[in-house]
């Protein structure tokens, strides 16, 4: 059992403590949003933000997470339109779409920390989140367009 | 109440108010935009589409979402020739059903195969529409045009929803009828063509989406499956629990008895949670008896390939004009011969393979991403031992598809599970068992010649090909035959039946019946081509470089468009013409020819796609760097130009291009794996290694504009990249490349 907050939300989960916060969160919360790719932590598709870090779920059990705050992509803007949601939309990135919570997530964490970001640090902090479409040259344009509107806003 | 209309071609086209009102009981998950709260009656022309009294048009879609934005591409043929407001349009993925006919999305199809028919059925109901306005509007229908969800005849108009309104609207084209129908002068179109935002964008962006993975249904456990050590001919011989029975949540283990030998040697671990019945899975021993490919090794394999191709009386020759080349390669003048092998590739698409099934009301229902519904059914039914009309799939959305769940082999472990326990089971795969049950892409040999006259013209070539056979295995009604009635894959040798003339042309398919007991042989992204294509444009280059001519105006002389190679209407009008033209357009816009530093290269291949009925004309220069000092090759750009005649949605074209170029590229370079024991060694990213923004070289894309047939572009330039690639490695540095993946090591190997 874990007690910690889920998008502002106070949330108890009732499971074994060694449940990765993935699982906890797609089955027992009800949030599927991020999603399960490799298991190991490679893929980042389960990536979400913990006390505002992007952090990939599937390998963080719930015991070490007493009172955290976590955000999914559920809870990163109310209306879905964070600046880096809207990049993704206006550049249609998403193919598939099934990596891609995880890439948005990543890639607001990395600009909330970093919004003077350079091309080679795009690459060198996206490049730990799989995309199989391929749809890279256009992640790499979103987060360019989102640190952009950031900066401006 | 009418009934279905399962074929158009055979039984007409009604057109008739009296629908069956039900066009919006069965919204699946899939839908994007809810459905119209209007009650009246609804216009339903065709099973393909509906229209209520509000005006709004729901498009029947059978081809599954996977990421190519099918929906909105296909939705928008139908809704253009309707003349309706894009805005009104909602897409419906639709659950299984024999009056859909073949449901199967891949090949690269799904734009062609849709395109007459929705062209027509739209067509159809915008000319129905007009004469029942011009009624209403007491005018000459010739002097009506349908624009924009209205009729108008001068100053006069009545909008759809008007006419509808007023009912008796019923029509019956027949076949004759239907095919002279004109469609709308491509100046006209105001969704073809034109740029759109996708329906299913939005979604995905917000984690709204909704994927197999995702799907629920009350009373559900979940399953983990533990998988024999083959993937055919293993049983099972005892299951020992003990230890799991320590893991709360652990419920049980079934061994399935399938009765369609889908899924032998499965035993599946029940928990009320799937990390419970992941940590159980791993706690159980079972002992089997091993199937027969247990120590098979991926040089067992190929060695099996190359001594099946050194038999001639192996495989089947396609139908390619001459393809009697002894006599040509007998007085030819000079020749050249290569060998060429890819490795086992797998297709690693995101979400690893689940299913949700149970029985509802008598019914089993299947909820799963799959590519090939009608394929699948059959098995289901048999595993189930019920008739096929009692088992539905829904489809959801694929966390990537690129062939994978063609082969829907995954949902019969997650029937026979549910069917044995007597309660919904969710099955997922974790990702090392969904690499290991993967239906790869065969490893393949092949052997390639080519004769020269004295004056150095082509006079006769050949090509073998020894893989395994995905369509032999899994859907032998699938293929064609070749000379002598054999019949051949056409996924394991299409490319190899290529449009330059070269005289006498002998392509020879061979299956390699190792590896398909081995592993289920599957269809992967761009399927034969994706290594026909590595094999023949990396040759055709070699001739090209052996006759001292300059690859690009080798390739040029050889595509004639001329006897076989003309093309024909609708779908290859110009032939081997538009394959030069972008051959000539991606080397112009490359700077072919041009000064480039030390250890820099540019190099070239073309392709037709995927198969010569449906040719998408593509070409592909890479320029790459290679350090000599370590082999290691560096991709610095990608250009492409594709003739796939007209384009539907242009953004989602491009992003098609844009994935399937780096799909091309990460084969290439950077995946690839080997069968040691019976099984693949790569199960998961610590050694399988796709593509990673870091290595992802400028793109540079563009479309020839045209108006003829729309072909496919899922796939075809996946085939071109990684041949391009060699291509260009030979010419940085010297190095000849017969083998993908190509490694560092095998560069620095082969530098001369």
């Amino acid at each position: 059992m874990a007690s910690f907050k889920v998008n502002g939300k106070p949330v108890t989960v009732e499971a074994e403590g060694d449940t990765p916060l993935l699982w906890a969160l797609r089955d027992n919360v009800g949030l599927t949003g991020m999603k399960f790719g490799c298991g190991i932590g490679q893929c980042g598709a389960c990536t979400v933000h913990i006390n505002g870090k992007a952090v990939r779920s599937c390998l963080m059990p719930i015991a070490a997470l007493e009172g955290a705050d976590i955000v999914t992509i559920e809870g990163l803007d109310p209306k879905g339109q964070h600046p880096v949601q809207k990049a993704w939309q206006a550049l249609q990135v998403p193919q598939c779409g099934y990596c891609q919570s995880g890439q948005i997530m990543q890639a607001a964490a990395v600009l909330k920390d970093n919004p003077n970001i350079s091309d080679a640090e795009i690459d060198a902090q996206m490049t730990g989140s799989l995309c199989r479409c391929m749809t890279y040259t256009r992640i790499r344009a979103a987060v360019r367009q989102a640190a952009n509107a950031m900066k401006g806003a | 109440m009418d009934t279905p209309v399962t074929n158009l071609s055979r039984r007409g086209f009604l057109i008739s108010t009296v629908g069956t009102g039900i066009a919006f009981s069965f919204l699946t998950a899939c839908d994007t935009r809810e459905a119209s709260a209007d009650t009246a009656k609804p216009f339903e022309p065709t099973q393909w589409y509906s229209m209520d009294g509000a005006g709004i048009v729901t498009v029947n879609v059978i081809r599954a979402e996977m990421g190519q934005h099918v929906g909105t591409s296909l939705a928008r043929i139908l809704a253009d020739e309707l003349e309706v407001p894009w805005e009104n349009v909602r897409v419906k993925h639709v659950d299984s059903d024999p009056k859909w006919g073949l449901m199967v999305t891949g090949g690269s199809w799904s734009v062609w195969q849709t395109y007459p028919l929705y062209s027509q059925a739209g067509a159809a109901g915008r000319i129905a529409l007009i004469e029942a306005g011009a009624k209403a509007l007491g005018v000459d229908p010739a002097s009506c045009k349908a624009s924009n969800g209205e009729v108008v005849s001068g100053s006069k108009k009545i909008k759809y929803t008007a006419i509808l309104a007023k009912g008796g609207l019923e029509k019956t084209y027949t076949p004759e009828e239907l095919a002279k129908i004109a469609f709308k002068p491509v100046a006209d179109r105001k969704l073809i063509g034109k740029p759109v935002m996708a329906v299913d964008i939005v979604e995905k962006t917000t984690g709204a989406a909704i994927y197999g993975i995702d799907a629920k249904v009350d009373g559900m456990v979940y399953g983990c499956p533990i998988l024999p050590p083959t993937r055919n001919g293993s049983k099972v011989n005892s299951v020992d629990d003990s230890a799991a029975k320590a893991v709360k949540g652990y419920l049980q283990s079934v061994t399935l008895e399938d009765p369609s030998s889908t899924v032998p040697g499965w035993v599946m671990v029940i928990a009320d949670s799937y990390p419970a019945a992941k940590k159980a899975a791993g706690l159980i021993k079972v002992k089997y008896t091993a199937g027969p490919t247990a120590n098979v090794s991926e040089k067992d394999i190929q060695d099996h390939g190359s001594k099946l191709i050194a038999d001639a009386s192996k495989g089947s020759v396609l139908p390619t004009g001459n393809t009697n080349t002894a006599p040509v390669f007998k007085a030819a003048k000079s020749s050249i011969e290569a060998t060429y092998t890819t490795a086992t590739a797998l297709h690693f698409q995101m979400e690893p393979v689940n299913a949700l099934a149970f029985q509802k009301d008598g019914k089993w229902e299947i909820h799963t991403g799959n590519q090939w519904q009608s394929l699948v059914l059959p098995w289901l039914a048999t595993a189930l031992a019920v008739p096929e009309t009692d088992v539905v799939m829904k489809t959801y959305r694929l966390g990537g598809g690129f062939g994978r769940r063609l082969n829907g082999d995954y949902a019969v472990g997650a029937a026979l599970a549910s069917k044995a326990i007597g309660k919904p089971v969710k099955m997922i795969l974790t990702r090392e068992a969904d690499s290991t049950f993967d239906s790869v892409r065969s490893p393949s040999v092949q052997k390639l010649k080519m004769a020269f006259d004295k004056d150095g013209n082509v006079t006769g070539m050949e090509h073998h090909v020894a893989a395994g056979w995905p369509t032999e295995v899994m859907a032998p009604f699938f293929m064609p035959k070749g000379e002598k009635d054999v019949p051949f894959d056409p996924f394991a040798i299409n490319g190899a039946n290529h449009w330059y003339s070269v005289g006498a042309h002998k392509v020879r398919a061979v299956s390699n019946d190792l590896a398909n007991k081995t592993f289920r042989p599957g269809w992967l992204r761009s399927v034969g081509p994706g290594f026909t294509n590595w094999a023949l444009e990396s040759f055709i280059d070699e001739a090209a470089h052996k006759q001292k001519m300059d690859p690009v105006e080798f390739r040029l002389k050889l595509l004639k468009a001329e006897g076989a190679n003309a093309g024909t209407a609708p779908n290859s009008v110009g032939g081997a013409s538009r394959q030069a033209n972008v051959v000539k357009l991606a080397a112009q816009k490359a700077g072919w020819g041009g000064q480039l530093p030390a250890g820099t290269g540019l190099g070239l291949a073309t392709s037709f796609g995927q198969e010569r009925d449906m040719p998408t004309w593509v070409a592909c220069v890479a320029r790459v760097n290679v350090d000599k000092a370590t082999g290691k090759v560096k991709v610095e750009k990608l250009t492409l130009v594709a003739d796939a005649g007209t384009i539907v949605d242009p953004d989602g074209a491009l992003s098609q291009m844009q994935g399937a170029s780096l799909w091309g590229l990460s084969l290439a370079l950077h995946e690839g794996t080997e069968f040691v024991k019976g099984n693949v060694k790569a199960t998961n990213l610590g050694t399988y290694t796709p593509l990673r923004m870091a290595d992802v070289p400028v793109l540079d894309i563009s479309f020839v504009d045209s108006a003829e047939a729309p072909v496919g572009l899922g796939e075809p330039a996946t085939t071109i990249v990684g041949p391009a690639i060699g291509n260009a490695i030979f010419n940085a540095c010297g190095a000849r490349l017969r083998h993908i993946p190509i490694t560092a090591d095998a560069v620095k190997k082969a530098m001369v």
